[in-house]
């Protein structure tokens, strides 16, 4: 198989984090494999922006991937940590297969709020399903990776390394996909979808493709959110953590697959720090955080490491 | 058969109140095209201004129903307008063009950084002006009781949508408004001063939502965090009716309103998914809302 | 139609420099942190410092564990906690905000306990983040105390805890306490509803309460139980739908400004002369309501704090100081804060350590223990050692001459409103009480 530039640094990137993070502390292992999950939703959400939709409800597959973990684990029996991200993109995307027929139909804000209806409906039946503790949620069982046990020897640095991999695989899978035909008739529909339909492509089609893809990917980042924090509550669902992902997806740029990776990091760690330094104030710091990035890198974060900044169009 | 009235009673009462909360959201998209989530800020901040200048009255020995009344309406415009300026004139201006949704986006910074600022003028302990509210009393009807304060709200709320729908249908600078809803480019062509247009238009949705605020302060506690219950039930109720529509916007509030009395009066577990079910299925049915208009897609 | 671009190498690496200088900086300034010299005890305190928690809860919680660290300090605690700081160590607080849900909560411990490096973690007011913080807190190792949250399953859910402890009671202990005052008081009340925040608290809250009364007042008719939103405010039209119903005791486990509103609002409509509110958190609003509660309103302050302090040494030095400082007396989530740091000096003076105690030494100190606090004695006699038992109470507000005062205060002691170890909550209250002594 021919791996191109992109592919090879990625690969690069993957395997420097992993033995960066033997060397680092604990707790930024931990805030890594978060980010990292966190990085796979808001890859989602790149995914539909591209195609010029924008879901403030990434967050119903996000919850679906995390209780999809709880619920296989603590009924199911499931521990293999594989086998429960699986189960999680299964629900999902059978989900998403049916919101898709529906969603695919709307643009702009009203896909927006339609997508945020149907997150906080899920929130709403989680809060009323007192058996599964309603907002406090429940416990993820101890998980297994293969042959390994998350709860013996070093489970946050497994959870990292099962969050590298598994971000690596969707990195390389939608590198290819972004440069598809697929891909750029989704590019193609954001910019003039009448033209698409001029040119014997189904918009329909491509975007419920797209649409139940980047439900999967979300449901990894949810699940692997599930199995790092060991908790899962319908909090997921809430319409304001689907708002962080846009903003985090917006931060980054549509540029390239390594994008949401960067912001979500930096995201995270400019949050962790300004809880810690002003925690008075943190909601003020990320605020001006984000409006100066909006201000002064309009197409992302990704641009500074672009040359040609913003040539396109 | 009280049910039915008690339902009809609240379900209206509701729906005037979120009107009132939703009026001005839906009168910046319509004139912006920015669906501002710092609306909900802007409501909190009427709300708390409100709230402690009342604390201030009543804990000087004042106990005039219609002072308060004053007090709340100033407040509110004040506050309201200000805000509104400043956020129009100091940030958005330089955004002008962009994405709708990177406004929305921005307008949610917006949001996060006046949550920390109104925390660090009023702190976090909740204002609780109750005199108004109290004051006021209430009709008896059988077993049910109605507040004289909430159907006060009932008719400020038809006033001001009364007045709203008066300014852009008949007066001169709707017209204007109007025109630029159309067709912003044209509008500036025909020497439209749009910019200007867009302050103004900014101000009075910014003071819609502080006088929402105010007008609800003496109704409940105001704590931190009251801004961002309200925004995404403000954009539900926009969203059903049609997005920019006043109508829409009103029969929206209504719908919404005895749905969730209804819910409330005869399955009060329901009551969560509600507001949320009723707007998907209008959106099933009418893409665009009740109100909204399609709009026509670029070849 | 944009073209994808194809960054160059050169980009690549000056990409993945950065990174990597991110990720070093970001680790040096963990370690920096490391480098704190060890003649201070370091205490993370998890608090709500914004949303609609913060006002009634987090923020007097804060001011009342400031108060009490301040005070340990400079040594100025009534005896027996007279010694100037813990184990003779300076005690130092680093506050963390609790707001953003129980994942952000797990990160936020994970800092605390690997990157500030503090010796112990107190906090928590939701029991969704108790829920997921406890067993973090047992793998890491960490000595750990809820000062509030209040869900029964914390322990249930715990295989033999080793460093987690909670200081307070569960929202258990609320509601049967409430169905036994409710049983003594008004005892003839015959239709009975509720209005509970649509969350786990307030379901767990009313099952627990419907539970109850089907034992101790089986004469009694539930009629209605409304589920609001959480920090909605206005409740115009619940309190139509519960007037409809014409009850005689309403039920309410909301808390901070939904209760306020939500009694004023009730109130002003008429409903609480029609029906007596019975309020599980409304200590909190007793020197807010300013009247707006009627005479004879039952409220509760979640155990022995606030208006409900017992005269003690510690209660008078408590309620005097926090007044003196904010102008108001203290509430019950600033008494419950003052608890857990008291539990933690107590452990700490009597972990026979040498310097810093260790987390294992903290626990061994504190497992089973029985120390004074501002509530009276706290016996640590629940979980194996790990949960307090403390007396549930009640009492009917009065609100006269511009003073609210508590009148016609019951008390039920610890057996009598807790579920002894190793029964399951609910099943105890199903089964009548089991091993419960109410003398």
């Amino acid at each position: 198989m021919h791996l191109d530039k992109t592919e090879i640094s990625l690969i690069g990137v993957a395997v420097a984090t992993a033995l960066a993070a033997q060397l680092s502390p604990d707790w930024l292992v931990f805030t890594l494999t978060l980010a990292i999950s966190t990085a796979l939703v808001v890859m989602g959400v790149v995914m539909l922006m591209r195609a010029g939709l924008v879901s403030f409800g990434q967050g119903l597959f996000y919850c679906l991937g995390g209780y999809a973990v709880g619920l296989g684990g603590r009924f199911l029996g499931i521990t293999d940590a594989l086998l429960l991200i699986g189960l999680g993109v299964i629900v999902t995307v059978a989900v998403a297969m049916i919101l898709g027929l529906l969603m695919t139909r709307y643009r702009e804000i009203f896909f927006a709020m339609l997508s945020l209806a149907f997150s906080m409906i899920l929130y709403g039946i989680l809060v009323k399903s007192h058996g599964l503790g309603s907002t406090d949620g429940f416990g993820v069982v101890d998980w297994t990776l293969l042959w390994l046990e998350s709860e013996t020897a070093d489970g946050a640095n497994m959870a990292l390394l099962l969050a590298i991999g598994l971000a690596l695989t969707i990195a390389l899978f939608l590198n290819r996909y972004f440069k598809s035909s697929i891909g750029l008739a989704c590019e193609a529909i954001r910019e003039n979808e009448v033209r698409v339909e001029y040119m014997g492509i189904s918009r329909q089609q491509v975007l419920y493709i797209n649409y139940v893809l980047a439900a999967a990917v979300g449901s990894v980042g949810g699940s692997m959110t599930a199995l790092a924090a060991g908790h899962v509550d319908p909090t997921l669902a809430y319409w304001t953590v689907s708002g962080e992902f846009v903003f985090i997806a917006l931060l980054g740029g549509t540029g390239h697959v390594a994008a949401p990776f960067i912001a979500a990091l930096i995201f995270t760690l400019v949050r962790t720090y300004a809880v810690e330094l002003a925690p008075n104030a943190w909601q003020m710091i990320l605020g001006i955080v984000l409006l100066l990035i909006i201000l002064f890198l309009p197409k992302g974060i990704w641009s500074l490491f672009t040359r040609k900044k913003g040539a396109a169009s | 058969m009280l049910t039915v009235w008690a339902i009809l009673i609240d379900g209206f009462i509701y729906a005037s109140w979120l009107f009132l909360v939703a009026a001005g959201l839906t009168v910046i998209y319509g004139v912006m095209r920015i669906l501002n989530m710092a609306h909900g800020s802007l409501y909190a901040l009427g709300a708390y201004a409100a709230a402690s200048a009342l604390g201030l009255y009543y804990a000087g020995g004042g106990d005039q129903l219609w002072m308060a009344f004053v007090i709340i309406a100033v407040c509110a415009i004040t506050i309201g307008a200000i805000t509104g300026l400043a956020i129009e004139r100091g940030l958005l201006r330089l955004m002008y063009g962009r994405d709708e949704i990177l406004m929305l986006i921005i307008t949610f910074a917006v949001l996060l950084i006046l949550e920390d600022v109104m925390k660090l003028i009023w702190g976090t302990t909740p204002y609780f002006a109750y005199q108004p509210y109290a004051a006021m009393g209430r009709i008896n009807i059988d077993v049910l009781t109605v507040s004289r304060y909430d159907l006060m709200v009932l008719v400020v709320s038809i006033v001001i949508g009364a007045s709203l729908w008066f300014w852009l249908e008949r007066t001169r600078i709707g017209k204007i408004l109007r025109s630029i809803i159309h067709d912003r480019e044209i509008s500036q062509a025909m020497g439209v001063n749009v910019e200007r247009m867009f302050t103004i238009t900014f101000m009075i949705g910014a003071t819609l939502g502080a006088i929402a605020g105010g007008i609800t302060a003496p109704i409940i506690s105001v704590v931190p965090g009251i801004g961002i219950e309200v925004i995404v039930l403000a954009f539900a109720v926009v969203v059903t009716g049609g997005l920019g529509s006043i109508t829409g916007a009103a029969i929206g509030a209504i719908i919404v309103g005895l749905a969730r009395a209804t819910s409330i009066h005869t399955m009060p577990e329901l009551e969560l998914f509600i507001i949320y079910a009723v707007m998907a299925a209008v959106l099933v049915f009418r893409p665009h809302g009740l109100f909204g208009q399609a709009v026509a897609r670029k070849i | 139609m944009k073209t994808t671009q194809q960054p160059r190498t050169w980009q690549h690496v000056l990409f993945s420099a950065t990174t990597s200088i991110f990720l070093a900086s970001a680790g040096l300034l963990g370690l920096a942190a490391n480098a704190s010299a060890q003649d201070s005890f370091k205490v993370g305190f998890v608090t709500f410092l914004s949303g609609g928690a913060s006002g009634p809860f987090g923020v007097p919680a804060s001011q009342g564990a400031k108060l009490v660290v301040k005070a340990i300090n400079e040594g100025t605690l009534p005896a027996p906690y007279d010694s100037q700081g813990v184990n003779g160590l300076s005690l130092q607080m680093v506050e963390v905000d609790e707001a953003g849900g129980p994942t952000k909560q797990v990160e936020e411990y994970r800092n605390l306990v690997q990157r500030q490096n503090v010796n112990a973690v107190i906090g928590y007011i939701s029991s969704g983040d108790c829920l997921a913080i406890a067993p973090v807190a047992e793998e890491m190792e960490t000595f750990t105390i809820a000062f509030d949250c209040g869900t029964s399953r914390m322990f249930e859910e715990l295989d033999s805890p080793k460093y987690v402890f909670r200081t307070g009671l569960d929202a258990v202990a609320d509601n049967v306490g409430a169905a036994r005052y409710l049983a003594e008081t008004h005892g003839d009340a015959k239709r009975i509803a509720g209005i509970q925040q649509n969350y786990a608290w307030g379901q767990d809250s009313w099952q627990d309460f419907t539970l109850a009364m089907e034992q101790l007042m089986p004469e009694a008719e539930i009629v209605n139980n409304q589920t609001p939103q959480i920090f909605q405010g206005s409740y115009g039209t619940e309190i139509s739908a519960l007037q409809t119903r014409r009850p005689d005791i309403v039920h309410s486990s909301m808390w901070g400004g939904d209760m306020e509103s939500f009694v004023a609002q009730a109130n002003a409509r008429g409903l609480l002369s029609q029906a007596t509110a019975l309020l599980t958190t409304g200590e909190s609003g007793l020197h807010r309501f300013d009247g707006q509660a009627p005479n004879g309103t039952i409220i509760g302050g979640r155990g022995p704090f606030g208006g409900f302090m017992p005269e003690n040494d510690l209660s008078e030095w408590f309620s005097k100081a926090y007044e003196e400082e904010h102008g108001i007396p203290p509430s019950y989530p600033a008494s419950k804060a003052a608890q857990a740091i008291l539990a933690l000096k107590y452990a700490a003076d009597n972990s026979g350590a040498d310097g810093v105690p260790s987390s294992e030494q903290l626990a061994a100190a504190l497992k089973g223990a029985e120390f004074p606090s501002v509530s009276g004695t706290v016996n640590m006699g629940l979980s194996d050692g790990h949960q307090a038992v403390q007396p549930m109470l009640y009492g009917e507000y009065h609100f006269e001459d511009g003073k609210a005062e508590l009148r016609n205060v019951k008390s039920y002691p610890g057996d009598c409103v807790s579920a002894p170890d190793g029964y399951n909550a609910q099943e105890w209250i199903k089964a009548g009480f089991p091993d419960s002594s109410c003398d």
